[in-house]
């Protein structure tokens, strides 16, 4: 059995003398969190929205569930939920009609229940009587979820689904793509520009920069590395300074108020964290620290090391 | 199909600047009305002032249907620019709304998207036309009465009033078409940008150039003017003459329709090929 839900081959969108997407291939299996990275202006959106049928490729083809998006729009789009950009809606109409319009639109009989059932998940039921004018963005961003939901697709497509939520309302969307992927068996492709985000939730990524791409495979093979940044916040930042010119060698290492940012392999953190310890130094909190942007000088500079 | 219109209704009827028109011509009607309740025998008195001494005027001249057909003639250039409000934003708004990007995700194909906004529009321009002919027909008629329709177009012209109300349907129907015609030209406007002011201000533009060329009496502006559509859009009136020309209206008709068709052709063209940026 064919286990691929998203198969794009040498997908390209030329915007005049602009390639905003260059010849890309990716591959997305049933049941995949893939995440989709790549910083603002990669052409994450443009290969979304090519994905969605919103534009049209200036080359190379895409399929979902086996059909072609350019033949087969109705029959795929049945089974597809999706968020591209930020969610608009119709402001001047409640966030049950816009509910109801949409869900009218998908095919699907979808009933009150349903409906309430939706903004019950995204946690809105008690202002579906509400013009979605009067919402926050990330009220906005959640209903879009509701939305993207409602007729229960198989594939949902997430464009930055967290941005401009506050912290609370990222990791109740990262719990709820969880659920969705663990409880009900979606596959969801979930585009981002952190790093961190697609680390928490995904099993299997895409890197893109300016429409090429840069690395593609499994996600904890590919952050997989000997060392990383961490950053520690100690009780005492200058005695934890020479703790760790004893334990690495290193002897350029500075303190910023009580934190201090180091490259250590895993054995190091370990080890440092006990002399810490020994030394009466108190640890308050050990976070790695891994920017899209360092990845990507580091896959980049050893693309360029090959 | 009917489920995308009923959809597309919804929202029309949903945002605030559809009602503009309704309650532009809910403002204007009454007000013509309530001013010729109280000085409509004067104004009778004057324009038919060159027929009184050869004439004996008697029964009720200031009655419904007289006041229906001045309110028709007075407010029919006017309300092609109620229209594209509507017909300009019914695109072009969703582009800057950014909802083309929930809608067009969905199992629709774009042609039966852009086909469901289209009859939508119409059936706006339809209650528009109706709401004009309630209040000027309707209640001209429940306050002023029925009676012999007066007309002075070219000539002085009395309808029996058994002869009057069939005109008016056809005068509304016409108007209908007409009214589509600007629609539609506003339509295709929206179509070409993501902003709804261009494609209002745009529509109103080319009808006003129209018909400021229609009025020029050069030989070229008269021998292109039959190519207008703003020149067949009058022709409602046709049906307020002694001897109604059914060629003159049947080729204006077909003239109104096919610049209709014409322009939904092209918009629906433009619609399905584009790319969805905003």
């Amino acid at each position: 059995m064919n286990n691929t839900i998203i198969e794009i081959s040498g997908l390209t969108k030329k915007f005049g003398s602009l390639t905003a997407v260059d010849n890309l291939d990716l591959k997305v299996y049933k049941g995949d969190i893939f995440g989709f990275l790549g910083p603002n202006g990669a052409g994450k959106s443009t290969t979304i929205r090519m994905l969605l049928s919103l534009i049209k490729p200036t080359s190379g083809s895409i399929k979902i569930f086996g059909l072609s998006v350019k033949h087969d729009h109705k029959k795929i789009m049945r089974r597809i939920g999706a968020i591209v950009e930020k969610p608009d809606f119709y402001l001047y109409l409640t966030a049950y009609k816009n509910l109801e319009i949409l869900g009218r639109l998908s095919g699907a009989d979808i009933s009150k229940n349903k409906i309430m059932e939706m903004l019950e998940l995204v946690g809105l039921a008690s202002r579906y009587k509400s013009k979605v004018k009067t919402f926050s963005h990330g009220m906005k961003q959640r209903l879009g979820l509701a939305q993207a939901l409602l007729h229960d697709p198989e594939l949902i497509i997430l464009d930055e689904p967290t941005t401009g939520l506050d912290p609370q309302g990222m990791k109740e969307i990262r719990e709820l793509i969880l659920y969705l992927s663990r409880e009900k068996g979606k596959t969801i492709f979930l585009s981002s520009h952190i790093l961190h985000e697609i680390e928490m939730i995904a099993n299997r990524m895409i890197i893109i920069n300016r429409g090429k791409k840069i690395v593609e495979g499994n996600v904890s093979e590919l952050l997989r590395s000997d060392r990383m940044n961490v950053f520690f916040e100690v009780s005492d930042p200058l005695k934890a300074v020479e703790v760790v010119k004893e334990v690495t060698g290193n002897q350029d290492v500075k303190s910023d108020s009580n934190k201090i940012t180091l490259s250590l392999t895993q054995r190091e953190i370990s080890e440092l964290n006990r002399k810490f310890v020994e030394k009466g130094i108190e640890v308050y909190s050990i976070v790695p620290v891994r920017s899209l942007e360092e990845y990507f000088l580091k896959i980049t500079e050893g693309a360029k090391n090959d | 199909m009917i489920n995308l219109i009923r959809i597309e209704l919804i929202k029309i009827f949903g945002k605030w600047r559809t009602y503009i028109g309704f309650i532009a011509i809910g403002l204007l009607v009454p007000i013509i009305q309530t001013a010729l309740y109280f000085t409509g025998d004067d104004y009778i008195n004057m324009v038919t002032r060159g027929f009184q001494e050869t004439f004996l005027m008697v029964g009720n001249l200031l009655n419904g249907y007289f006041i229906a057909n001045l309110v028709l003639n007075s407010l029919f250039i006017h309300i092609p620019f109620l229209i594209v409000l509507v017909g300009g934003d019914i695109l072009a708004g969703e582009a800057t709304a950014g909802t083309y990007r929930m809608l067009l995700v969905r199992p629709v194909s774009r042609f039966e998207i852009i086909t469901s906004k289209f009859i939508a529009g119409i059936i706006y321009v339809i209650s528009l036309i109706a709401w004009l002919a309630f209040l000027s027909l309707g209640i001209s008629l429940l306050v002023f009465g029925s009676g012999e329709l007066i007309t002075f177009r070219d000539k002085l012209i009395i309808f029996a009033a058994d002869d009057v109300l069939w005109r008016f349907f056809y005068a509304y129907l016409y108007s209908i078409l007409s009214m589509t015609t600007v629609f539609s030209l506003s339509f295709l406007f929206s179509s070409f940008v993501e902003n709804a002011i261009g494609p209002i201000i745009g529509s109103m533009a080319l009808i006003i150039i129209l018909l400021i060329l229609s009025a020029i009496p050069i030989d070229f502006f008269n021998a292109i003017q039959p190519y207008f559509f703003t020149t067949h859009m009058p022709k409602w009136s046709h049906f307020f003459s002694d001897e109604i020309d059914y060629y003159e209206i049947t080729k204006s008709a077909l003239f109104l329709a096919g610049y209709s068709f014409l322009f939904f052709t092209i918009a629906a063209g433009i619609f399905i090929k584009k790319d969805i940026l905003s």
